[in-house]
């Protein structure tokens, strides 16, 4: 459908601003009833990145207990829901959402198009994760006084593993809040997933065949697939979970004859596909900036496509290798042992890729390719120490060790966090139309690299001088003390690259350099157009022509290869813009109006939740919101005319 | 054509072909196959595996159930001509249909909650044994899916008096459609399974 039959569409810039939301764009309002994907973006990102700071404090209240042996810095009790808590913040409140800002302020600007498929729906996505995480996080209050140091948060491990929790071993409401928070968080999930896999097969520019998209749209989309195909895999376990809890159901009760492996089964067969929801979108993020930075193509395009949705498939056949000392046998540690060995190929593609599009390239050396560069570094020795759990008889030893705690922060932390810096760095001056200073970037890069390998290294010795996870503290004389304490050192050294970080946004908002439609002479979409862009996004749908293909209307290439300039302005699809070509009718661009629905329909699932743990009228109450929400929400016309 | 662009929801032009709400309610429906699925796996993992009774032999009523699984499926029969009907712009004849495939659903409910009771009163609960548990959940689950299809069929019969619903807006009902069908499916599977594969 894409291509001839669709003349690009042409208004004037005037008609677009004076037709768009008239009025309706200022104020805390028109953010709260907003249906932008931007402005969507903006608040999942800020929303995330406020729980990465709780989800932080929570690690430096770890370290600080850690630091040192025979430490009564937190009690055990503590201890258990304050890392219980610092896991599911990090995956389900920080990465997760701050991969969706990414996805919502990007992927409609990468494939030409005015705004997602169904744009209240992404409201309603980002307002039940925001009400999931607040849902979560009131957990922490529900324990008697705060200030004495009593927290109700919930205390049996982000992997929730039964029977820890069920009732018998962990009374009390922390598990419910858990279960029924992720169990928000998951609708939230599923219904970006939707919204985004409709965007990107339906919404394309006019020649932007799915071979032209840039490759974040692509991990976006295998990442998508994996949400609506992951998400209820996990909200069946928690169902069962919470009739177990809440209505005495026998899902994981082995007095009658519930298996709590099932649990187990199910949390990693949606497990091990999350991990890859986790680290698709950074790996999508640094095949961006690689290019650009380099000033070449993307190393092997099609490969590292074909990787990244050879990974979406392969991820749903390796989550027994989470289990292999559960006793599954031999036959199945074996299978899943040489399944989980297979994965590694395309990771491994990947990074061969990436590195061969460095190779030659004419690099320019700024921040967003050092947090790249510092992925690339930090993902394989994650990947590797990956591989050593693949091993059956290996794995064997580190089970429940630190060096499974440093393995998987160093693919998270290492991978997914530094590169959704790297966007952070990349994209901030698309969207604020400032600069983020670059000599704090680097101050910020190397704090937090330094910081990062003196937080995790350190817990790979741990791991293999025995030390296990989980335990809130640990004798001296065992070879501990000393990686524990430079453990802790770098975690507070993580700590203040964040400072620096937040100081450089502070700073740079009100006195970075002014950044321009195109400061990194990028490749993709979104730089043909305005920073921060208009509501509207592209005043004319661009005709896309080619891979890279703003880089093409900039550039040719000599019979060397090396890219030459076209002279400015000669193909620069933003200039057909500005003049009207004579077609204009008065008709601008219409786009979807600002929205409560989303809000009213979501802040029932709160209600729900807060009914299910403690009286069954709230529940009644808060079901009739999120019906009278969607109901309101249908007969509200999607657009005014 | 020019020139009304890009209000995301409205009718255009996509890359697939297919409107924007239909892959929607495709892709959804695909995410609910793993949603069944997966209760339907833990339903047979946990088969013979109660310790005490009652079994699902002392409580299946073949029969019974065979009736309103009959009813359930007619009701796809009756959405396929509610369907028919508004895209030849048969209004009437559309509101017979919904009404009918609503009737249909609703006698489809009656009967679960009539099973539902009938064994309760045989002790069977949530609590009793893993027969209990599963068999209370995954068949919870299917009829809260009915309901909520029996709502959606009622609020297209209100709209059609609003004049919401025309021949060119049938897209409408065929996405209840999908969405009714797909229940209908899930309940051959789930009576296949759990009431015709007999426990030994």
């Amino acid at each position: 459908m894409a291509g001839a039959t669709l003349t690009p569409k042409r208004v004037t810039m005037a008609d677009a601003v004076r037709e768009t939301r008239a009025g309706s764009y200022n104020g805390i309002w028109s953010w709260i009833s907003t249906v932008d994907h931007k402005r969507i973006g903006i608040m999942y990102g800020l929303t995330s990145f406020f729980f990465f700071l709780v989800g932080g404090l929570e690690a430096l209240l770890i370290r600080v207990q850690l630091a040192r042996p025979e430490n009564s810095f937190l009690s055990p009790d503590q201890y258990n829901r304050i890392f219980t808590m610092h896991g599911t913040t990090m995956v389900f409140l920080v990465v997760m959402p701050m991969s969706a800002a990414f996805f919502n302020l990007l992927v409609p600007l990468m494939i030409g198009a005015r705004d997602v498929a169904f744009p209240r729906l992404n409201a309603f996505s980002f307002w039940t994760f925001f009400f999931g995480g607040i849902f979560m996080n009131l957990s922490f209050f529900t324990g008697g006084n705060i200030l004495h140091g009593d927290i109700g948060a919930p205390d049996a491990g982000w992997f929730g593993y039964a029977p820890l929790t069920l009732n018998k071993f962990s009374p009390g409401n922390g598990v419910n809040y858990w279960l029924i928070g992720l169990q928000i968080l998951g609708i939230a999930s599923l219904a970006g997933g939707f919204n985004f896999i409709v965007t990107i097969l339906n919404m394309r520019a006019p020649g932007m065949s799915l071979f032209r998209m840039p490759l974040f749209v692509w991990m976006t989309l295998v990442t998508s697939f994996l949400l609506i195909f992951a998400m209820p895999v996990i909200a069946v376990a928690l169902f069962e979970l919470m009739f177990d809890r809440l209505f005495d159901a026998n899902f994981f009760n082995a007095a009658k004859g519930g298996t709590p492996l099932l649990w187990q089964h199910m949390f990693w067969l949606f497990g091990h596909p999350e991990v890859y929801i986790l680290i698709l979108p950074a790996m999508g993020i640094v095949s961006e900036v690689l290019p650009t930075f380099s000033r070449k193509p993307l190393f092997g395009y099609p490969f590292v496509v074909f990787s990244g949705v050879a990974i979406g498939f392969m991820s749903w056949g390796v989550w027994a290798h989470h289990m292999y000392t559960t006793g599954l046998g031999s036959v199945a540690n074996s299978a899943f042992g040489v399944s989980t060995i297979l994965i590694t190929i395309p990771t491994g593609v990947k990074i061969f890729n990436w590195m061969a599009t460095l190779w030659g390239g004419s690099i320019s050396f700024k921040t967003p390719l050092y947090f790249s560069i510092g992925f690339i570094a930090m993902f394989t020795i994650g990947g590797l120490t990956g591989v050593t759990h693949s091993i059956v008889p290996s794995d064997y030893q580190q089970q429940d060790t630190y060096y499974v705690v440093a393995h998987f922060h160093q693919v998270l932390f290492g991978g997914a966090i530094f590169g959704l810096f790297s966007g952070i760095y990349y994209w901030f001056p698309k969207f604020t139309g400032r600069m983020l200073s670059e000599a704090w970037g680097k101050l910020h890069f190397w704090l937090m690299f330094i910081g990062f390998n003196l937080t995790f290294q350190p817990m790979m010795v741990l791991g293999l001088l025995g030390m296990p996870r989980r335990i809130v503290t640990y004798p001296d004389g065992y070879g501990w003390s000393f990686w524990n304490a430079l453990a802790t050192f770098g975690a507070f050294m993580i700590a203040a690259s964040i400072l620096v970080f937040i100081y450089n946004v502070i700073v740079s908002l009100r006195k970075g350099e002014i950044a321009g439609e195109d400061p990194w002479d990028a490749r993709t979409l979104e730089w043909t157009i305005p920073s921060p862009p208009p509501p509207y996004n592209f005043a004319v749908v661009p005709q896309v022509h080619a891979l890279d293909d703003f880089w093409h209307r900039k550039y040719t290439e000599d019979a060397e290869g090396r890219p030459v300039p076209i002279p400015a302005g000669a193909s620069d699809p933003v200039a057909v813009a500005d003049h009207d070509d004579g077609h204009g009718d008065g008709h601008g661009i219409h786009l979807p109006s600002p929205s409560y629905m989303p809000l009213i329909a979501s802040a029932g699932f709160p209600l729900i939740g807060l009914g299910l743990i403690y009286d069954a009228a709230l529940v009644a109450v808060g079901a009739a919101v999120l019906v009278v929400g969607l109901y309101l929400w249908v007969l509200e016309p999607p657009t005014e005319a | 054509m020019a020139h009304a662009v890009a209000a995301p929801t409205t009718h255009l032009e996509t890359n697939t072909g297919l409107d924007n709400r239909k892959l929607l309610m495709w892709l959804f429906l695909g995410s609910e196959c793993l949603f069944f699925g997966s209760f339907i796996s833990a339903y047979l993992l946990y088969r013979n595996r109660s310790i005490t009774g009652p079994y699902p032999k002392d409580l299946f009523d073949i029969p019974f159930t065979s009736v309103s699984s009959f009813v359930l499926l007619m009701s796809s029969v009756s959405m396929v001509l509610a369907l028919a009907a508004i895209q030849k712009g048969d209004l009437r004849r559309m509101r017979i249909w919904l009404l009918a495939t609503s009737f249909l659903g609703l006698v489809f409910l009656g009967g679960q909650a009539y099973e539902f009771t009938a064994f309760y009163r045989e002790g069977l609960t949530l609590k009793t044994n893993m027969f209990g548990t599963t068999f209370f959940v995954l068949t919870g689950f299917h009829g809260a899916h009915v309901t909520v299809g029996v709502l959606m069929l009622m609020s297209m019969w209100a709209a059609s008096f609003k004049g919401k619903i025309t021949q060119e807006s049938s897209l409408n009902i065929e996405l209840v459609g999908l969405y009714w069908h797909f229940v209908d499916i899930v309940w051959i599977v789930i009576f296949t399974m759990i009431y015709l594969v007999q426990p030994s």
